[in-house]
C-alpha cells in the first residue's frame, strides 16, 4: 500500500525535476508578487509591517492555485490516471500521495521563501517565525483543497478559473488564522490558538480532501 | 434467455465462433469475466443494450464493430472504470467494481499509452510496473522492454518516440506478465509495424498458454499469427 503512495510520490517529484521551469514558476510568481506590493503600497516600513502577513499568506494561496491546475489534468490526457485507479490501490491513497508531492513541489518552497520575503517588509524576527510556522501548517491545507478542486474541475474547459473559484472561499479560514497569528504575535499576544486553529483545519482538510478527490476523480473517469 | 457465451445471441449466430483449444495451464483456474444484459449510454446516446459477453480462462475474444459501436466503452466497462446504464460486470459472480481480487488480475492497456512524456521509457514502464505490483527490477523491465525490441530507447525520454514505439514501450507491460490474468486491450495492434504486431501475437500466445484470458478490440481481423479468437461483433446491439 505504503509502496503506491511511494510510487506516485517520487514519479510526481521526478516529472517535477524534469520540467524545473515549470516546478519553479509558483515560487517565482510568489517572490515577485509580494514584492511588487513595496512599489505600489509605498516603502514605508510601518506600512509594510502591517500589511506584510496578509500579503505574504495571499500570495503563498494564488501561488499554490497556480500550480494546482494541472495537477491531474496531464495524467488524465495521457492515460496514467486510468491506471492509477485501476491499480487496486486506495484511490484515496494515490490523492493523498498527489497533494504530497504538490507541498513538495510548490507548498515547501513557498514556507522557505517566505522568510526572505519577511525582510524584505520589514518585519520583526518574532513575526517571521510566526509566519513560517503558521506557512508550515497552512500550505499543505492549501495542496489537498487545490488537490480537490483539480480533481472536481477535470475534464472541463474553464477548468482553471473554476478551480479558482471553487477553492478559494475554501481557503479563507486558513487565510485568517494564518495572517491572524502573525498579527497576534506583533501586538503581544501568544499565537497558540490560531495554531490550534490552523492545525485543526488541517486536520480536517487531510481526512476529508483526499476521499472526496478519489470520490472526483471516479466520476471525472467514468 | 440468451446464452452467455462469446457469441451475439440470436443476430450473428450463423457466424462462425472458434474458441481457443488451449487447455488452462496453471492449477489455480482464472475466474470468468461475465457481462450480462449491459447497456452502456454515452452522453444522450445508447450505444449497446443487452450485450452477454462472457471471457473464460485461456480464452480470447475479439471484440469487433463499427466505429463508435461502444468498443473502447466495453472496455472501460469491463476494466471496471466506468458503471454500466443496465446490466452487470461480473468477475467469478462478482460485480467488477467491488471484486477486490480482480485489481491484480486486470491488466487494462487503453487507447492511451499511459506514458508520461518527461520520463524515459524506462521509468515510465517501472512506474506502471510497481504501481500494479509486478516484478520491477531493472533486470525484468531490461527484459520486457527486450522482447518489445525497445531496449535501445531504454533511456529516450518518451517524448522522442514514434507512435509505434509508444505503443511498444506500453505494450511492454505484458512482457511482465508471469501469472494468469485478464489482459483487456484497446487496440493493441494500433501503430505497430509487422515485427511489433507478431511480438504482440506471441505474447498473447504464451498468456493464453498459461491460462490467462484476453478481450481485445481490433479494427482489422488478427492476422495469421494470432492466436484462436472468439469474434464478438457489437454492431448487431445497437439500438435501431
Amino acid at each position: 500500500m505504503s509502496a503506491a503512495f511511494a510510487a506516485v510520490y517520487t514519479r510526481e517529484l521526478r516529472l517535477a525535476l524534469r520540467r524545473r521551469v515549470e516546478a519553479l514558476l509558483p515560487v517565482v510568481f510568489f517572490v515577485v508578487a509580494v514584492s511588487l506590493f513595496p512599489v505600489g503600497v509605498g516603502p514605508e516600513p510601518q506600512t509594510l509591517r502591517v500589511i506584510a502577513a496578509g500579503v505574504v499568506w495571499v500570495c503563498a494561496l494564488l501561488a499554490s492555485m497556480l500550480s494546482v491546475a494541472n495537477l491531474y489534468a496531464l495524467d488524465h490526457a495521457d492515460g496514467s490516471l486510468e491506471q492509477m485507479l485501476l491499480s487496486g490501490h486506495p484511490p484515496t491513497l494515490i490523492a493523498s500521495a498527489k497533494a504530497a508531492a504538490h507541498w513538495t513541489i510548490t507548498g515547501a518552497p513557498l514556507v522557505l521563501a517566505a522568510p526572505l520575503i519577511g525582510l524584505l517588509l520589514d518585519m520583526s524576527p518574532a513575526a517571521l517565525a510566526t509566519l513560517v510556522a503558521a506557512l508550515l501548517l497552512g500550505t499543505p491545507i492549501l495542496s489537498l483543497l487545490g488537490g480537490m478542486g483539480a480533481a472536481l474541475t477535470l475534464g472541463l474547459r474553464s477548468a482553471g478559473v473554476l478551480l479558482i473559484l471553487l477553492i478559494l472561499p475554501l481557503s479563507i479560514p486558513a487565510l485568517i488564522f494564518g495572517s491572524g497569528a502573525v498579527g497576534a504575535v506583533d501586538s503581544g499576544i501568544s499565537a497558540s490558538g490560531h495554531f490550534s486553529l490552523l492545525g485543526a483545519l488541517l486536520i480536517l482538510t487531510a481526512l476529508i480532501a483526499p476521499p472526496a478527490t478519489a470520490m472526483a476523480l471516479r466520476i471525472a473517469l467514468e | 434467455m440468451t446464452a452467455a457465451r462469446a457469441v451475439p445471441s440470436a443476430e450473428s449466430s450463423a457466424r462462425r465462433v472458434s474458441y481457443n483449444p488451449a487447455p488452462v495451464a496453471s492449477d489455480a483456474t482464472l475466474d470468468t469475466l461475465a457481462c450480462t444484459d449491459l447497456a452502456c449510454r454515452r452522453g444522450n446516446r445508447l450505444l449497446f443494450s443487452a450485450v452477454n459477453l462472457e471471457v473464460r480462462a485461456g480464452q480470447a475474444v475479439w471484440l469487433r464493430g463499427r466505429n463508435g459501436r461502444g468498443k473502447t466503452s466495453l472496455l472501460r466497462l469491463a476494466a471496471g472504470l466506468a458503471v454500466p446504464e443496465a446490466g452487470q460486470v461480473s468477475w467469478g459472480g462478482v460485480d467488477v467494481r467491488r471484486a477486490s481480487v480482480y485489481a491484480p488480475l486486470r491488466v487494462y492497456i487503453g487507447h492511451a499509452n499511459a506514458l508520461k512524456d518527461d520520463l524515459t521509457v524506462f521509468e515510465s514502464l517501472q512506474f506502471l510496473a510497481r504501481l500494479h505490483g509486478r516484478a520491477h527490477d531493472p533486470a525484468s523491465l531490461n527484459a520486457a522492454l527486450e522482447r518489445v525490441a525497445m531496449a535501445s530507447r531504454r533511456d529516450a525520454p518518451v517524448r522522442t518516440l514514434s507512435q509505434g514505439q509508444r505503443r511498444r514501450a506500453a505494450l511492454a507491460r505484458l512482457a511482465l506478465e508471469r501469472q494468469p490474468a485478464l489482459w483487456i486491450l484497446d487496440e493493441p495492434y494500433d501503430a505497430l509495424d509487422v515485427d511489433g504486431i507478431d511480438v504482440v501475437n506471441r505474447l498473447l500466445h504464451e498468456h493464453l498458454a498459461r491460462g490467462g484470458s484476453v478481450l481485445l478490440t481490433s479494427h482489422l481481423p488478427p492476422g495469421a499469427g494470432a492466436p484462436d479468437m472468439a469474434e464478438f461483433d457489437l454492431d448487431p446491439f445497437a439500438p435501431r
